[in-house]
C-alpha cells in the first residue's frame, strides 16, 4: 500500500506565548482520492491541523507527512504542484484582477521566470470555467462578493492542477446555492481522483459529502471515521455544549442515511 | 493579459524624448546641430566637452538613478505590502545622510571628491545592517511589520544625528551639507558612472528576476508558500538588494525623493500592477522622470541650479494629483 496523501502522527503544536497547545496528539491518515472533512468548534485546532499538514510551520511534536515525507522537508514548489490550498480569506495589498489572481496558480509550474504557455492558459481557463468565474475575469478582486471571492480562490487552486486540495472553511460566508455548488464541485473532483481535505463548520453537508470526518475539540481528536460514528448525539452534544438531535436525512438519493444534526432550543421552565 | 507591449512603447518613447531634451537643453545654449555633431565626435571642442563630458554623463546618471529609485520603490511597496512605502522608508537615506553630512561637517570632504559618496555609502550600509539586525527574529524570519517599524525608528535616530551634526557646522559647511541632502546630479562624471552602472545593473537584474515572486508576496505570505515559493527568502533578498540599490543611488546623488513613491503608483493607475510589468516600467518611467526634472533643475534658473529633489516633488505632485483625480472621476 502506498503512503497516505496526508498523515498526522501524534501531531502537536503550541503557538508561541500560548497558554495551552493548539493541537495535541492528533493522528490522521487521508488516502488517495478520499474526501476528508475536519470539524469541531471554533478554536478547536482545525486550521492549525491543516496548516501543519501543509508544512506551513514545524510541529512542536509528532510528524506531519505528505505521501510519507515530512511536509517541511519537501521543496515548496514541489508541494505546490501536488496540493492546491484555498485559504479562509486573503487581502491583496494592491488591486488585482480575477484573471491575474487565478493565473498565479501557475506559479509552481512556471517558477519565477518562465512565461506562461498554451498549457498554462488552458489550465487557467478550465479552472475559471469550473468555478464559474470566467465572466469576472477583468473584475478587481476587491469588488467581488463573498461567494465570488471564494470561487476565485478555488479556481486559483485548481489552476495549479493539483492532485490534492486543502480548503479552510471555503463556504463560511456563502449562501445555500454557492455553498452547495462548492460541495458538489469538491465531490466531483474527488470522483476524478483528487484528494480533498476540508475544514468546515457545516456538519450536515460534511456528513453528506465527505467520506470520513475527524472531529477536534480543544486540540484533540475526539472522534474519527464515517459520519454515522462521528456525529453521535452524545459526542456532538458534549463537544459543542449545546443540546442537539441527530436524525437521518431521509430524502431519496445517495446520502439518504447521512446523519443530520439539528440543534435544539433549550426548554424553558 | 491583452496588449502588454503598448505601455512599454509609450514609456520608451517618453524616455527617448527625455534623454534628447536633457542633451539638447542647457545653460550653454548650444544649437541642436552642435549637440548632434558633438555626439558624433565632430564639431568644436568646447561643444564636445559640454555634451560628452557634462550633459551625457549627467543624463546617464539621471537615467540610472531614476530607474533604480523607481524599481526599488515598487519593490519596497510589495515587500512591506504598503502603498506608502518608498525607497527611503527603511532608513537607508538617513544612514547615507549621516555619512555625507558627517564628512562635510568634519571637513573630511576636503580630502577628495570621493569622500562624501564613500561616507554616504558606508552610512547607508550601516543603516541597512542595523535595521536588518533589529528586524530579523528567531529562525531567520523577517517580519515585515517589524521591519517597517525598525526602519522608521532607525531613520528617525539618524535624522536626529544629522541635526546634531548640523548644529555644530560652520555656515559654509552647513550650506554644503544642506544642499547635499536635497540631492544633485551636478557631480556626474564618467568613471563614477561606470562604477555605478556595474553595481546597479546586476542588483536591478536580481529584483526584476523576482517580479513574479513579488506578485505572490502582495497576496500574502502563507499563500506565497502554498503557491510554491519561500516568502522568507524572497523578503530577505528583496530587502537587501533593493536597499543596496538605494544606498548607491543616495551616495552618488543625495536624497532625491518622490520618484520611488510616485512612479510605481502612477503606473498602477495608468496601466496595471503585476510586477513583471511594474518593475521594468518603473525603471523606464523613473529614469524619464529624473531626466526631465534634472533638466528643469539645471535650466530654469541657469546658470544657477535648483535642488533636483525639490523639483521632483514640485513637478511630481501635480502630475500625480491629476492622475489620481482622473482615476477617481
Amino acid at each position: 500500500m502506498s503512503a497516505p496523501v496526508f498523515a498526522a502522527e501524534r501531531l502537536a503544536f503550541r503557538y508561541a506565548d500560548a497558554a495551552r497547545s493548539a493541537l495535541t496528539d492528533v493522528d490522521l491518515a487521508v488516502p488517495e482520492g478520499r474526501f476528508q472533512a475536519i470539524i469541531g468548534p471554533n478554536g478547536s485546532g482545525k486550521s492549525t491541523l491543516a496548516r501543519l499538514l501543509l508544512g506551513t510551520f514545524p510541529p512542536s511534536a509528532g510528524r506531519a507527512l505528505f505521501r510519507g515525507v515530512d511536509a517541511r522537508a519537501l521543496p515548496r514548489r514541489e508541494l505546490a504542484r501536488e496540493v492546491g490550498v484555498v485559504p479562509q480569506s486573503e487581502t491583496h495589498a494592491f488591486p488585482m484582477s480575477v484573471g491575474e489572481t487565478v493565473a498565479m496558480g501557475r506559479y509552481p509550474h512556471l517558477g519565477p521566470w518562465r512565461a506562461p504557455g498554451a498549457a498554462d492558459r488552458r489550465a487557467v481557463l478550465e479552472a475559471m470555467e469550473r468555478c464559474d468565474v470566467v465572466d469576472l475575469v477583468h473584475r478587481p478582486t476587491g469588488s467581488l462578493s463573498g461567494g465570488e471571492r471564494q470561487r476565485v480562490l478555488i479556481a486559483r487552486a485548481l489552476a495549479q492542477q493539483p492532485r490534492a486540495l486543502v480548503l479552510d472553511e471555503p463556504t463560511a460566508s456563502l449562501d445555500v446555492r454557492h455553498e452547495m455548488a462548492i460541495f458538489e464541485l469538491l465531490r466531483a473532483l474527488c470522483m476524478e481522483g483528487v484528494t480533498v481535505l476540508l475544514v468546515t463548520h457545516n456538519l450536515n453537508l460534511a456528513a453528506r459529502y465527505a467520506d470520513r470526518l475527524l472531529m477536534l475539540d480543544g486540540g484533540r481528536a475526539v472522534a474519527a471515521g464515517a459520519a454515522r460514528q462521528v456525529l453521535d448525539p452524545g459526542i456532538v452534544q458534549a463537544v459543542y455544549r449545546w443540546p442537539i438531535a441527530v436524525r437521518p436525512l431521509g430524502l431519496a438519493g445517495p446520502d439518504a442515511d447521512a446523519p443530520q444534526v439539528v440543534p435544539l432550543r433549550p426548554e424553558r421552565p | 493579459m491583452t496588449g502588454p507591449r503598448a505601455p512599454f512603447a509609450w514609456l520608451v518613447l517618453l524616455l527617448a524624448a527625455a534623454l534628447a531634451a536633457s542633451l539638447l537643453l542647457g545653460a550653454a545654449g548650444l544649437p541642436a546641430g552642435a549637440v548632434v555633431d558633438a555626439l558624433l565626435g565632430s564639431g568644436d571642442a568646447a561643444a564636445r566637452v559640454i555634451v560628452l563630458d557634462l550633459r551625457l554623463p549627467r543624463a546617464l546618471l539621471a537615467l540610472l538613478v531614476g530607474g533604480a529609485l523607481g524599481v526599488s520603490g515598487a519593490v519596497f511597496q510589495a515587500l512591506l505590502r504598503n502603498p506608502l512605502a518608498e525607497p527611503y522608508i527603511l532608513g537607508v537615506s538617513g544612514g547615507a545622510a549621516v555619512g555625507a553630512v558627517g564628512a562635510i561637517v568634519t571637513g573630511l570632504a576636503v580630502v577628495g571628491d570621493w569622500t562624501v559618496p564613500i561616507a554616504a555609502f558606508a552610512g547607508s550600509l550601516a543603516a541597512i545592517a542595523l535595521v536588518f539586525r533589529v528586524a530579523s527574529g528567531a529562525a531567520g524570519r523577517l517580519d515585515t511589520r517589524v521591519l517597517l517599524l525598525a526602519g522608521v525608528v532607525v531613520g528617525a535616530f539618524f535624522n536626529a544625528l544629522i541635526l546634531l551634526l548640523l548644529s555644530f557646522a560652520e555656515t559654509d559647511r552647513f550650506r554644503a551639507a544642506f544642499f547635499w541632502m536635497m540631492g544633485s546630479l551636478a557631480g556626474a562624471e564618467w568613471s563614477g558612472l561606470v562604477w555605478l552602472a556595474l553595481y546597479l545593473l546586476p542588483t536591478l537584474a536580481v529584483l526584476l528576476g523576482l517580479a513574479r515572486a513579488f506578485d505572490l508576496l502582495a497576496i500574502g505570505e502563507e499563500t506565497t508558500m502554498h503557491l510554491g515559493a519561500d516568502p522568507e527568502r524572497i523578503k530577505i533578498v528583496a530587502y537587501l538588494t533593493a536597499s543596496l540599490a538605494v544606498a548607491a543611488s543616495v551616495a552618488v546623488v543625495g536624497v532625491v525623493g518622490f520618484i520611488g513613491l510616485v512612479v510605481p503608483h502612477a503606473l498602477r493607475l495608468l496601466w496595471r500592477g503585476d510586477h513583471r510589468f511594474l518593475l521594468p516600467a518603473s525603471f523606464i518611467a523613473g529614469a524619464a522622470f529624473l531626466l526631465v526634472t534634472d533638466t528643469v533643475a539645471r535650466t530654469l534658473v541657469a546658470p544657477a541650479e535648483l535642488p533636483v529633489g525639490v523639483v521632483t516633488a514640485l513637478v511630481g505632485v501635480p502630475v500625480f494629483v491629476v492622475l489620481l483625480r482622473r482615476r477617481t472621476a
